[in-house]
């Protein structure tokens, strides 16, 4: 007899609830035998510090990798997004191929970035370039926009200048450090309104790498009219959109097509737009994360577009929020954890953490494969093009070069 | 043979008169005068070298797409001796019952403008202009207090008009027989059977390619999706009005639309038009207009609760405030069975010198109206453009859906042919539904006075409108609700109350109208 899957969750959330009891699966509490665990950010810390001696056993997952905070924190992601670039640089690949401008080609898709204070020289010498522009500060262990503010003046950020005498600014602790990106002054307005993409993207092993993007996101409107002096207000204003055309309608895509034409907004849909997303995980973490087999994960990822339709990576979330807004909005997220949990969870059964992870198609329901590692090897080089969306160059050639590295682990 | 001579000259007298106190006119003869200077214009074959220059710069080009704009859009007098009224509309009884609609709607705006002791119209105080024009691209965030203000009229008030409509010289008969119309459309207008529809949408036949059916994903595009492209782009190269009607109606790619529809509607955007917006835009500024405050209403009803409008609610309130204060949209009333209402300065009531048109463009907006706009706004998004694409699609089709009229195209003819059609092909269907008190146009006349906008996903809608540009007729929206009954008669024929039928036919975004088309009038077996 079949038992029933225990489940634990400290976000509750209908979403997640009604889908669990849709499944007939069992709520526990986290002290007794439980299966699967839907924790917070806060949780998952405690269950893989060296201190709790959490175990887990073969048939309990959760959802979340234990150092996801390689792509989630923000001087993280651009640390290792550094390191992706640097490395491709000296292998030679193409990938690393820079414009007349010095700029990247292809691995430009996160804003300028620094860490404060550490990087504080580095950031002055990139500010003195271009002295009116305006960059955003961002501490980065807060989330939700907590604590993030503007600047245009070297002055605004004096304590954080390692120079400063006044500064008291001594502990360096890691809550209270900062990245500074370069703020996007152009984005693309729709009605006038500033908006941003959530996609979501969901790993459920990073070696081999399996990760699929959902097909629906959001483009998430400001209240109030874009104005470049404008502080990052609470966006209320939510259209859904579908990126892969398909059945459903993808306005935005219709939107762009008859403002700005065939060929551009091609490239940011079918190029761009899901090129950051892979490599985003593929080079800069999955040589640094854990790939540990009890867990997956389902990131948020927040993107800008520019007015030239370049998109920008802005953050990925961990723990992307499961609140709604709308009706839509709620069906959007019961059905994206829908989809999940068909994937890392397989006929709803207790999960067995031996498993391949290798779903059949049929469960993938709105997700698509945005890179299927094992599925790519194994069909050889030609296929591999259709399992990928993005372009091929020099990403086989790295790939040969890691699968023959051993996992590197920044275990704290 | 001599009567259709006098005809056409009659015809051609009139467009040159139209066009000589034109802009276009103007700048002819400028770019004549300066073609002077050139070496291949010589003096002895003047009118001959001028005219070849006109035709290689293009400037022919552009009288052409003139005339033919003028041809499209003002229809001529039938008979000479016509009066104007007969331009608007034919028939008396119409005409007469247009009138008294008219005088409910200003009595209703007159009710409320008392009611709340609000002017019609008062000159902003020089602190409020300066605050307006500040905000004038995010009016969306006033929160103005609304609730005392109701719409106008909304399109059920309009329905129950139309249900009204008596032809005094026409004899209903007491007893049914077959030829009785079981709808509520008891006027006999003339409308097309659907052999005659056939060959009026003979592009949209099985045979022919269409956007909207043929550049789905499983199509390879090289069979028909490419070389459509490629055509569209050659039109677009030639600049000729009349090849981009022509081309819509087998639809319009994605990129190229919103070209085509300014080259369709002879839009184009020179300084002059721009100079005109920004005027009309001076004149919000220094004048409030009560209509303003149903605008406002209207848009925060309707667009602004629309999941992928919303975002556009700034440009529907700098389109629309501007457009009811655009005097050049009273030209279009020569040809609208409607008439501009009057108002009167304070304490002159009744003497036509102190007469003016109240709202300046003499639209009264109703409700659902800012769904007119919001579609526009995913192809154009440059506020004076738009406005101008909007205006000029109002004065050519949208103001056929809110008067009464016999035109073709006017709302009367399409709920008639909308009824016969269902009547004819699905006649189970309509009897159950009028026996369980479903009248069908009761669920069907608010799609086609939206023109449904709002109704179906906004890409369907966009291939929708460009046949409607294509056929210069409104026509396929009558033929539109008759597919969707049809498309949806099994689920129909089950249901027993209105409120279920309502259920039904609730959500249409998921249709694609193309296919549905194309299965009514080609597919169905009649």
């Amino acid at each position: 007899m079949a038992s029933k899957v225990k489940w634990v969750t400290d976000i509750e959330k209908s979403v997640l609830i009604n889908n669990f009891e849709k499944r007939g699966w069992v709520q526990v509490t986290e002290n007794e035998d439980w299966n699967f665990y839907w924790m917070s950010v806060q949780t998952i810390r405690n269950v893989f510090s060296l201190e709790a001696g959490y175990r887990l056993s073969d048939d309990q997952i959760v959802n979340h990798f234990p150092n996801h905070y390689e792509l989630t924190r923000k001087d993280l992601m651009v640390k290792n997004i550094k390191r992706y670039r640097k490395e491709l640089e000296k292998e030679g690949s193409p990938l690393a191929e820079k414009d007349e401008n010095g700029k990247y080609i292809y691995l430009d898709f996160v804003p300028v970035t620094f860490m404060l204070p550490a990087d504080y020289n580095l950031f002055v010498e990139e500010f003195r370039k271009s002295p009116s522009s305006t960059w955003i500060m961002k501490p980065c262990g807060k989330a939700q926009g907590k604590g993030i503010f503007l600047i245009n003046k070297l002055s605004q950020i004096k304590k954080w200048s390692r120079d400063s005498k006044t500064s008291s600014f001594v502990s360096q602790s890691s809550k209270e450090a900062y990245v500074i990106s370069l703020y996007i002054s152009n984005p693309l307005l729709i009605g006038g309104r500033k908006f941003d993409l959530r996609l979501y993207v969901l790993v459920s092993t990073y070696r081999p790498l399996r990760c699929y993007v959902y097909k629906l996101g959001f483009c998430r409107f400001c209240t109030v009219k874009y104005t470049p002096s404008t502080s990052e207000l609470d966006n209320m204003f939510v259209m859904i959109i579908n990126f892969h055309g398909g059945g459903l309608v993808n306005n935005l895509r219709l939107y762009l097509e008859s403002t700005r034409g065939k060929e551009v907004t091609g490239k940011l849909f079918d190029e761009n737009g899901n090129y950051f997303a892979e490599s985003s995980l593929w080079g800069c973490v999955c040589p640094v994360m854990n790939n540990d087999k009890h867990c997956f994960e389902c990131y948020g990822y927040d993107i800008i577009i520019d007015d030239k339709l370049k998109p920008w990576l802005i953050e990925v979330n961990a723990s992307p929020s499961l609140t709604s807004s709308t009706a839509n909005d709620r069906i959007l997220k019961y059905n994206l954890i829908n989809d999940t949990l068909n994937i890392v969870v397989p006929n709803g059964e207790i999960p067995d953490c031996k498993w391949n992870k290798s779903p059949p198609k049929e469960v993938l329901g709105n997700y698509e494969i945005l890179c299927d590692e094992e599925l790519a090897q194994t069909e050889g080089a030609e296929r591999d093009l259709r399992n990928r969306s993005g372009p091929s160059i020099g990403l086989k050639g790295s790939r040969t070069r890691e699968t023959g590295k051993t996992a590197l682990t920044t275990w704290k | 043979m001599l009567q259709e001579e006098t005809d056409l000259s009659v015809i051609i007298a009139h467009i040159v008169q139209k066009l000589r106190s034109s802009r276009l006119s103007t700048q002819l003869g400028f770019q004549a005068s300066v073609s002077l200077q050139k070496p291949e214009i010589k003096l002895e074959s003047l009118k001959e070298d001028i005219k070849e220059f006109f035709r290689i710069t293009g400037w022919e080009k552009k009288l052409q797409n003139a005339v033919y704009s003028e041809l499209t859009v003002f229809p001529l007098p039938r008979h000479p001796a016509a009066p104007p009224e007969h331009l608007k509309e034919p028939l008396v009884y119409m005409r007469k019952a247009q009138g008294s609609w008219e005088k409910r709607i200003l009595k209703s705006l007159n009710s409320m403008c008392t009611e709340l002791s609000i002017p019609l119209a008062r000159k902003r105080p020089v602190v409020e202009q300066k605050e307006l024009l500040n905000k004038w691209n995010e009016m969306g965030t006033d929160e103005p207090d609304l609730s005392l203000f109701r719409p106008v009229y909304a399109p059920k008030d309009f329905l129950e008009v139309l249900i009204n409509l008596r032809n005094p010289n026409y004899e209903n008969g007491d007893h049914l027989n077959l030829r009785t119309h079981l709808g509520l459309i008891q006027v006999p207008l003339k409308v097309k059977y659907i052999s005659e529809l056939k060959d009026y949408f003979i592009e949209l036949s099985l045979n022919t390619g269409q956007l909207g059916i043929d550049d789905a994903t499983q199509v390879p595009p090289e069979l028909f999706e490419n070389e459509h492209v490629r055509l569209g782009q050659k039109v677009l190269a030639e600049q000729d009005s009349a090849a981009a009607q022509q081309y819509v109606r087998q639809g319009s790619p994605t990129a190229l639309r919103a070209e085509l529809w300014a080259l369709i509607l002879n839009v184009s955007n020179q300084p002059e038009d721009l100079l005109y917006y920004e005027q009309l835009k001076s004149n919000v500024i220094q004048h409030d207009l009560l209509v303003d405050s149903l605008i406002y209403k209207d848009v925060k009803l309707t667009a602004s609760n629309d999941d992928y409008y919303f975002v556009f609610e700034d440009y529907l309130y700098q389109v629309l405030l501007c457009f009811s204060r655009d005097t050049s949209v009273l030209g279009h009333f020569a040809y609208n069975s409607a008439s501009p209402p009057k108002s009167y300065i304070r304490g002159k009531l009744g003497m036509e010198d102190y007469a003016v048109f109240y709202p300046p463009n003499g639209v009264i907006p109703f409700h659902g109206f800012s769904m007119y706009v919001a579609p526009l706004c995913f192809l154009y998004h440059e506020p004076s453009k738009l406005y101008q694409i909007f205006r000029e699609m109002y004065v050519r089709f949208f103001f056929r859906l809110h008067s009464i009229s016999s035109h073709h195209s006017g709302i009367v003819s399409l709920c008639f042919l909308f009824e016969t059609l269902l009547q004819t092909h699905l006649p189970q269907l309509f009897y159950h539904l009028r026996e369980i008190g479903a009248q069908p146009l009761r669920i069907s006349f608010k799609w086609m006075v939206r023109a449904f906008s709002g109704y179906l996903a906004t890409d369907q809608l966009l291939l929708l409108w460009d046949r409607i540009l294509g056929y210069n007729s409104l026509e396929i929206l009558a033929v539109l609700a008759a597919a969707v009954f049809a498309f949806r008669a099994v689920n129909l024929m089950e249901v027993t109350s209105l409120a279920a039928a309502e259920a039904v036919l609730a959500d249409l975004s998921t249709l694609k109208v193309m296919p549905l088309l194309q299965i009514f009038l080609f597919a169905t077996v009649t």
